[in-house]
């Protein structure tokens, strides 16, 4: 249960600090999220993945389908992939999670080294 | 002991946002392109999108109403021109924000900043060419004249309160592909773009200096006359050729010394220019009067031949002020109308050709550049340095000498041969000052042929035929700019600069530039030919063209009775009369014997072609590829012979081909059997099948697949995706459609001048620049198939009609 809160919080304060800050403040909001819920580390690892890989890959679709995928199309051609939405929306999902997954890798780190000291 | 992994997974996360935040070669920053809330996915507008706003800025004076109709064109209803100004420029950046920094950055010598050093020697060219030191001279200018001067601060307010008010998010999508951010906006870039545009229209290729000078090494003045003549000999030109020109208000005379320094000189060139003229740029125009139309009102038609980019050079719209009602296309970077009508007239353009470019040799004193020999003794040059940023490397200095004639462009440090000795500065009309905008000014609010004449007398460079027709039935054209007064053969060949004996003695008078109005044929028209026949009395060189107009002058005269209709099936008239014209002399020196199989059937479909550039025909393709061959086979010997040449003009190659003068040609010099007209004809074709069957094979023989008509994004093979190739439609070089592979009808127009205008318009394009919305392409279907999209000249009652899908209120407060 932790486990989905932490994933959703993730989401969802990495959304609103996409809303005023730039991209990379889901390390943040990811590692603040690792450190309030102290998971272990392979779960805190995931929770931000997925945290993020459900906002940016959700976001990224509802785009999609709003613009009918006429520039997904294009950037994947751009990029290499081919005119594949799907994999484009992954792709994205995916940079967000490993960026968010090893920041909040880091929170529980550092949260799991404050409970050894305070021992 | 957590404190490792703690430490590890950190710098990780550090070294992840660090490399997914850089630019990586040409892989942008993976984070921030791919962001949802910040990347590219932010310009996937959604294809219902509420353009609508209200928008508030205290600056402006009052209201301004911008009503889109659904193909997102602005009917702008302004209660003052200063705001209109404004709104336009706001909404040229809101649309059109990339390429207008783009292209005026790349005039400026600015691209290296961009994408590196691979555009550091074109950038070096546009600094060394003055386009900069032009633009500030046009600056002052600007700024001299109350109405450019706030007409263009207004606009230039817009452009800045759009880039001001622009989140990150909301940034173009190709600053977010090279990861580089937009700077402010200025008077100074609005003249760069003009000229670049001078640069497009009246650069290099009009010039062809270097080439002719190298030719003359190796042929005689009599043989480049011959070569490089006058006009073809059944030139149509532009003032019809029964007209008789008055005595000429000024004369001129060529230097004592002519013979001995110029015409007859030979040192060879070994200049290399690494910007060339693209073909075909040029353009049609032409308006018919009442007596030949089915109304009895005029019709005037323009279509602009220019590099086929998308987002496209032009964006449509509607101005309406207190002072103006007009309607056109308009260029990102400028204020006005610049192609359209208002209430009471139409104004369309297609470029002269005329020469406005001229190379002197100087002598440095030494290295330095400081002096140069002028008039007997050494004269101070002006030094400029400019300054080169390259975007992941070191900032570039290069020294440029300006001498009295303008800036010595070529000298020991700039030049791509090796022996480039030679100190040659570009004399140039662009460099000259000059306020163009303020022609626009006036003729957007035009109502009559007096103020047309008026309004074009502010135009000096490049020259331009302006084509002109009003609703109560005048129909006119006058070939305008500033023409350097110049004595025969002045301006072919580079000049010595030693002293002021080679300069140009003025320019013609404006009264005697070419014009015609109301003529008793009925109509007037232009498409880069030359202006008038051998009677006109002054010498005016240029590259100019020949197929178009006399194609456009034939049908004019023998059409009656002419409907709008009929103009539009005019601008997509695909018939080839270079073929015409020289089909029967290939018929006659084709020796068929000598063809084989494969040869004798690509050979009928050429026989059989019904001359006309159609999608689906084969014979076009044939003759394209056939010509090109002759052609080479025909010069390649004789003018290999220096580097850097110009092959005669292909209307030129017909003319010699149908009168035999091309038989003096016809020997390779590099065999020693003399070759016939027989030999070159029948071997070219032989040498050009083998191409043509490998294309056959491919399914690409039928001409819209050979010539594979793509629109390029501005940043060209790099951006592919963005463009559209494989456009499927007829058309050719000096063909009246005149789209070859990336070139062509930019803006097609054609307004029919009844009491309620009745006008239709298209270009390969869509109004927004982002490949991302729907309207970034979606015009460029109905221009390919040869169609128009009717327009809509708005009235300010027509707010509550249902063909406006989103509004714009503009005020202050």
């Amino acid at each position: 249960m932790k486990f989905i809160v932490a994933i959703i919080l993730t989401a969802l304060l990495s959304f609103i600090a996409g809303l005023y800050f730039p991209w990379w403040t889901i390390a943040i909001t990811a590692f603040l999220v690792a450190i309030a819920f102290n998971q272990k580390a392979l779960k805190a690892f995931i929770a931000g993945f997925l945290g993020l890989l459900l906002l940016w890959s959700g976001l990224s679709f509802w785009i999609d389908v709003k613009n009918e995928s006429i520039l997904s199309a294009r950037i994947g051609e751009l990029l290499g992939i081919g005119n594949n939405p799907f994999l484009l929306i992954l792709i994205t999902g995916f940079i967000g999670g490993l960026v968010a997954g090893f920041a909040a890798l880091s929170g529980s780190y550092l949260r799991s080294k404050k409970v050894n000291s305070e021992l | 002991m957590r404190i490792i992994p703690f430490v590890i997974s950190t710098v990780i996360t550090t070294g992840l946002i660090i490399a997914l935040n850089k630019k990586l070669g040409s892989i942008p920053p993976m984070g921030k392109f791919l962001s949802p809330q910040h990347g590219f996915w932010q310009n996937a507008e959604a294809t219902d999108f509420d353009f609508s706003a209200e928008i508030k800025f205290p600056e402006l004076k009052g209201n301004t109403e911008i009503y889109f109709d659904d193909r997102l064109v602005p009917h702008i209803f302004s209660s003052s021109d200063d705001d209109a100004y404004f709104v336009q420029g706001y909404l040229h950046a809101k649309f059109r924000l990339w390429q207008m920094e783009f292209q005026t950055h790349a005039t400026a010598g600015r691209i290296s900043e961009i994408i590196g050093e691979r555009a550091i020697d074109y950038d070096k060219e546009q600094r060394r060419m003055g386009l900069t030191y032009a633009a500030e001279n046009m600056v002052k200018e600007i700024e001299a004249n109350e109405k450019t001067k706030t007409a263009v601060e207004n606009y230039t307010a817009g452009v800045n309160a759009f880039i001001e008010n622009m989140k990150e998010s909301e940034l173009p999508i190709e600053y977010k592909l090279l990861d580089y951010r937009p700077e402010k906006w200025s008077v100074l870039k609005t003249a760069l773009f003009i000229k670049q545009l001078t640069k497009t229209l009246a650069g290099y290729g009009y010039a062809n200096d270097f080439q002719y000078t190298n030719l003359r090494t190796v042929f005689s003045e009599e043989e480049m006359k011959m070569l490089f003549p006058f006009a073809p000999d059944s030139l149509s030109p532009i003032i019809p050729k029964e007209t008789i020109y008055p005595e000429p208000l000024v004369s001129v005379k060529a230097p004592d010394n002519v013979d001995s320094a110029y015409l007859y000189r030979n040192d060879a060139l070994k200049i290399l220019q690494t910007d060339k003229q693209t073909p075909g740029v040029g353009s049609n125009n032409w308006a018919v009067s009442g007596s030949k139309t089915a109304s009895g009102f005029p019709i005037l038609c323009n279509d602009p031949h220019l590099d086929l980019t998308v987002p496209s050079i032009w964006f449509e719209l509607q101005m309406n002020t207190p002072t103006m009602n007009a309607y056109g296309t308009s260029f990102p970077g400028i204020p006005g109308v610049v192609i359209g009508f208002n209430d009471s007239i139409a104004f369309g353009f297609t470029n002269g050709g005329i020469d406005i470019m001229d190379f002197y040799e100087i002598r440095f004193k030494d290295d330095s550049k400081k002096q140069y020999w002028h008039n007997g003794g050494w004269a101070d040059s002006k030094l400029r340095i400019e300054e080169i940023k390259v975007k992941g490397g070191k900032t570039i200095y290069d020294t440029v000498a300006y001498s009295a004639f303008g800036p010595v462009m070529y000298d020991k440090r700039f030049t791509n041969v090796s022996s480039g000795e030679k100190a040659i500065a570009i004399r140039w009309k662009a460099h000259d000052p000059s306020n163009e905008l303020l022609m626009w000014w006036w003729l957007d609010r035009a109502n009559n042929y007096d103020d047309y004449t008026e309004a074009i007398k502010n135009f000096t460079c490049p020259v331009q035929n302006i084509v002109f027709a009003a609703k109560r039935g005048v129909i006119a054209i006058w070939q305008q700019g500033e023409v350097p007064l110049r004595w025969q053969r002045q301006g072919v060949y580079l000049m010595p600069g030693d002293d002021d004996s080679y300069e140009w003695q003025g320019n013609i008078p404006q009264s005697e530039n070419p014009h015609i109005v109301n003529p008793s044929r009925g109509f007037v028209s232009s498409a880069n030919q030359r202006a008038t026949d051998s009677t006109y009395p002054y010498y005016v060189p240029g590259d100019y063209a020949f197929f178009r107009g006399y194609t456009i002058n034939r049908l004019l005269s023998s059409m009656q009775q002419i409907t709008p209709d009929d103009m539009k099936k005019l601008q997509s008239n695909n018939h080839n009369t270079r073929a015409e014209m020289m089909r029967p002399a290939l018929l006659k020196y084709m020796d068929e014997k000598r063809l084989n199989a494969d040869e004798k059937r690509m050979y009928e479909l050429f026989t059989t072609w019904n001359l006309e550039n159609d999608p689906n025909e084969k014979g076009a393709t044939i003759f394209e590829v056939w010509a090109d061959s002759l052609g080479y086979k025909l010069w390649r010997d004789e003018f290999s012979r220096v580097k850097d040449v110009i092959y005669p003009d292909k209307a030129t190659l017909a003319d010699m081909l149908r009168n035999d003068s091309a038989l003096r040609y016809a020997d390779d010099i590099t065999t020693p059997q003399r070759e016939t007209l027989a030999d070159v004809v029948t071997e070219s074709f032989r040498s050009a099948v083998p191409g043509l069957l490998a294309k056959e094979k491919e399914n690409k023989l039928t001409w819209a697949a050979f010539k594979n008509t793509t629109i390029y994004h501005l940043l060209r093979t790099n951006a592919m995706p963005f463009a559209y190739s494989g456009i499927m439609n007829g058309g050719g070089v000096e063909i009246i459609n005149a789209t070859s592979h990336s070139n062509g009808p930019s803006w097609r127009m054609v307004v029919h001048l009844t009491p309620a205008t009745e006008a239709y318009g298209v270009y390969p394009g869509g109004q927004s620049g982002n490949p991302g919305s729907r309207y970034y392409d979606n015009f460029i279907d109905t221009w390919a198939k040869g169609q128009y999209y009717a327009l809509w000249i708005m009235k300010k009652s027509d707010a509550i009609d249902k063909r406006v899908k989103w509004r714009m209120t503009f005020g202050n407060e």
